[in-house]
């Protein structure tokens, strides 16, 4: 019970929080969210978002994967 | 002339007369219609496909297009998938009384128009009005007739392992359109029916070769279950390649967010073409060539089968079984 | 954010990372997903194709859908037929039958039954039918129940008191511990959900981990992810420590998202529920708090919560504690397809039966 994919935060608000994901946007409830600005990201579930996404961490993420292949090809 | 539709429009006395004339007449005129007899007369001689299908959709207007557009469309396009050149089509109305005048006339208008663009006549047709409720502002019927040319032969049985597989274009356009017009889901996007005529589409595949063992429109349950179909029928697997699948960043935004699949959805506007693997590259070229394939892809081959599959190769180089969709696809968060 | 999913998806880091794994062929290793989403992924991405065959996937009771009892589904068909009642619900429920039919096919005999996105969207529902009750099927774990707190807190705020849930809400730690204890079930490294610790936070597994001495990562859903945590959570089963990585740190902090959590036990409690196939866990299941009593369906409706009866055949308790495989229960793909579910696991279109019929049945034939 955990489909939830990243938005990118195009429209903040008192009242509304729109967010784009890969070209469609949706209102969404960012209640839980703080500190958020246009041009976060975000994991939304079920019209809701969950969590920030924390663009170094993915980062950071793909940099162990890419060391991992340099290791392996020596 | 009211500006609505009523039972005495579909009794046959002067208001019927008033209508087809204003409207279907107006919008249709050719030589076979215009004889104003109760059946068309054409010669003919050769091969011929005929086919019928009737058309419900709901909205009856859309991003895209409307239900006249796509009777013409779906109707051409069965033909076409049979090789053959579409000539002639008729269409039934059932219309719910009530409907606008101008509704009707937008819809007729885009049958012309599409017509037009595909080369054929919308040569007898017939209307009935039914009372409010009765149907769902208009149901469409069209049947079709078109000639088959000397030596092209395709059918769901005749693909063969070492063929590929082509898609014309992005997968999944109409029915994810359609969804978000029909559903309130609050989803916005800059998408739109891809419902199109596709018979100039595939003479330009047979202008590069006479051998298309299968055409066919993904419909209804999309290019998985189209191609469940085709397996079935040629005793064969079809495995799809997960990267080479087209598919606009919109719909696969939308369907990941609803828990759906694009291979699963509706196209109104594509075509699956099975040629031989030693000429596809060059089907492809001409399917590029035409402005409804610029698109296209090779999206799989055609294997030996003892149990007839569709498969996918995905990304991360496993491979799993595509199945039938089963029931409509129903928007969910697991 | 394309191309971070791009990276994700990335097929030489997917090889590589497989290509790692297979190092490992000394023994067999047991891991238990327990989100139905996870389920899901392993098979969509194929990873669960091209893992080596010493690594066994088990998938546990992580699916919410398919562990709602019968009686739920049975009071909301008969919400959903009532002459006054819009029932809300999420897709996932409307194919699921009870004893009886299920919302689909209670709608060709006139029940009113519509599918929403989110929660938040049967709010509108009941604003536009306000001569209408409006029930929302609230079914879930700690990702979907906050929104559905959020959604009962907004009722209350705009004075929409047309507005109410079925809850069925439960809450994972409680069920994961109840497999960690049995012996019978001998996982030796647990997949933890990803999205409910995006929430909940990452200090139960810890605490259940370590007393249970069974390692465990959480991980993200695409396929470099899964990989990648599976390749992790083998190199934690050799060490022996039961730790638990967080391997989902873009969305995961260990501290979970307090807001969304609180807001949940604001406005739910504990309360003890029974999950089907495996019985009545203790205070695992989520009810309305006194406060917001007018919301409950289950009171105002006066609805009953009977014990579900026992199936001949289905095997569903067994697969969802991982004992045994959906090919080895004698109703799977004849008397039980997704058509026509018969037990807990068919139910879902995540759940472990419906996922092998989907996308292993005729794999290796």
């Amino acid at each position: 019970m955990c489909l939830g994919l990243p938005g990118r935060v195009v429209e903040l608000s008192d009242k509304k929080c729109i967010v784009d994901i890969m070209g469609a946007t949706r209102q969404i409830a960012a209640d839980f969210i703080k500190d958020l600005k246009i041009g976060d990201y975000v994991l939304i579930h079920a019209g809701c978002a969950v969590s920030k996404i924390d663009e170094d961490e993915a980062k950071s993420t793909i940099e162990i994967f890419k060391e991992l292949e340099e290791v392996m090809h020596e | 002339m009211s500006e609505v539709i009523t039972l005495a429009h579909g009794s046959g006395g002067t208001l019927t007369h008033e209508l087809i004339n204003k409207i279907f007449y107006k919008h249709f005129q050719n030589d076979l219609l215009d004889s104003e007899n109760d059946a068309a007369v054409f010669n003919a001689e050769g091969k011929m496909a005929f086919t019928t299908d009737s058309f419900v959709i709901t909205p009856v207007f859309f991003k895209g297009g409307n239900i006249g557009k796509i009777s013409v469309c779906g109707t051409v396009n069965d033909l076409a998938s049979m090789g053959a050149i579409p000539k002639y089509l008729s269409c039934g109305f059932i219309i719910e009384e009530g409907l606008k005048f101008s509704e009707l006339e937008r819809i007729v208008e885009a049958m012309a128009e599409t017509a037009k663009k595909a080369g054929v006549k919308i040569v007898t047709g017939d209307t009935k009005v039914v009372g409010k409720g009765a149907c769902d502002k208009v149901f469409i019927n069209t049947a079709g007739i078109g000639f088959i040319p000397e030596g092209r032969v395709t059918g769901g049985n005749m693909a063969k392992p070492g063929d590929k597989v082509i898609l014309t274009g992005f997968m999944g356009d109409h029915g994810t359109s359609i969804l978000l017009e029909r559903e309130d889901m609050g989803i916005s996007a800059d998408l739109s029916s891809d419902c199109a005529p596709l018979n100039g589409l595939v003479e330009k595949i047979y202008e590069v070769t006479s051998n298309a063992h299968v055409l066919r429109d993904p419909t209804r349950g999309g290019v998985a279950t189209t191609l469940n179909e085709i397996a079935s029928q040629s005793g064969v697997d079809i495995k799809l390649y997960e990267e080479k699948l087209p598919v606009r960043d919109e719909v696969q935004g939308i369907c990941d967010m609803l828990g759906m699949e694009p291979i699963y959805m509706a196209n109104e506007g594509k075509m699956l073409v099975i040629v031989p693997g030693d000429v596809s590259e060059k089907v492809l070229d001409a399917i590029r060539s035409h402005e409804y394939g610029v698109n296209a892809e090779i999206i799989g081959d055609v294997l030996e089968s003892k149990s007839p599959r569709v498969l996918l190769k995905t990304y991360a180089g496993g491979t799993r079984v595509v199945d039938m969709l089963t029931g409509d696809q129903l928007p969910r968060i697991c | 954010m394309n191309d971070f999913l791009k990276d994700f998806r990335n097929p030489e880091i997917s090889s590589m990372l497989n290509n790692e794994l297979s190092k490992y062929k000394d023994r067999t290793y047991r891991i238990m997903e327990l989100c139905g989403t996870h389920t899901m992924s392993l098979f969509k991405s194929g990873v669960r194709d091209i893992l080596p065959g010493n690594i066994k996937l088990i998938s546990g009771p992580g699916c919410p859908v398919c562990v709602t009892p019968n009686y739920y589904m049975d009071n909301a068909v008969k919400l959903a037929m009532m002459k006054d009642v819009i029932v809300t619900t999420f897709g996932d429920l409307m194919r699921v039958p009870g004893n009886g039919k299920s919302l689909l096919e209670a709608k060709t005999d006139g029940a009113d039954a519509r599918v929403v996105y989110s929660p938040i969207d049967s709010l509108k529902v009941a604003t536009e039918n306000p001569d209408k009750k409006v029930v929302f099927l609230s079914v879930g774990f700690e990702t979907t129940t906050p929104i559905v707190a959020l959604t009962v807190k907004k009722a209350r705020e705009e004075g929409i008191n047309n507005f109410l849930i079925l809850s069925g809400n439960k809450t994972m730690p409680a069920a994961i511990e109840l497999l960690a204890m049995d012996k019978d079930v001998a996982i030796d490294g647990f997949f933890y959900p990803g999205h409910v610790c995006s929430v909940a936070g990452t200090e139960y597994a810890r605490i259940i981990s370590k007393k249970y001495g069974i390692p465990g990562v959480v991980a993200g859903f695409e396929p470099v992810d899964l990989l990648y945590a599976i390749l992790e959570l083998v190199k934690l089963i050799n060490e022996g420590n039961g730790e638990v990585k967080n391997l989902y740190g873009r969305v995961v902090r260990d501290e979970g998202n307090l807001d969304a959590y609180n807001t949940m036990f604001e406005v739910f409690k504990p309360c003890d529920t029974v999950w089907r196939g495996i019985g009545n866990i203790p205070m695992s299941g989520l009810e309305l708090r006194e406060a917001y009593e007018a919301f409950d369906a289950w009171k105002v409706f006066d609805l009953k919560q009977n014990i579900d009866e026992k199936i001949n055949g289905c095997i569903c308790g067994e697969i969802l504690k991982g004992l045994k495989e959906p090919s080895e229960c004698p109703l799977f793909a004849k008397a039980c397809t997704p058509n026509k579910p018969v037990g807990a696991c068919m139910v879902s279109s995540e759940g472990s039966c419906a996922a092998h019929y989907k996308y292993g049945r005729n794999k290796n034939v």
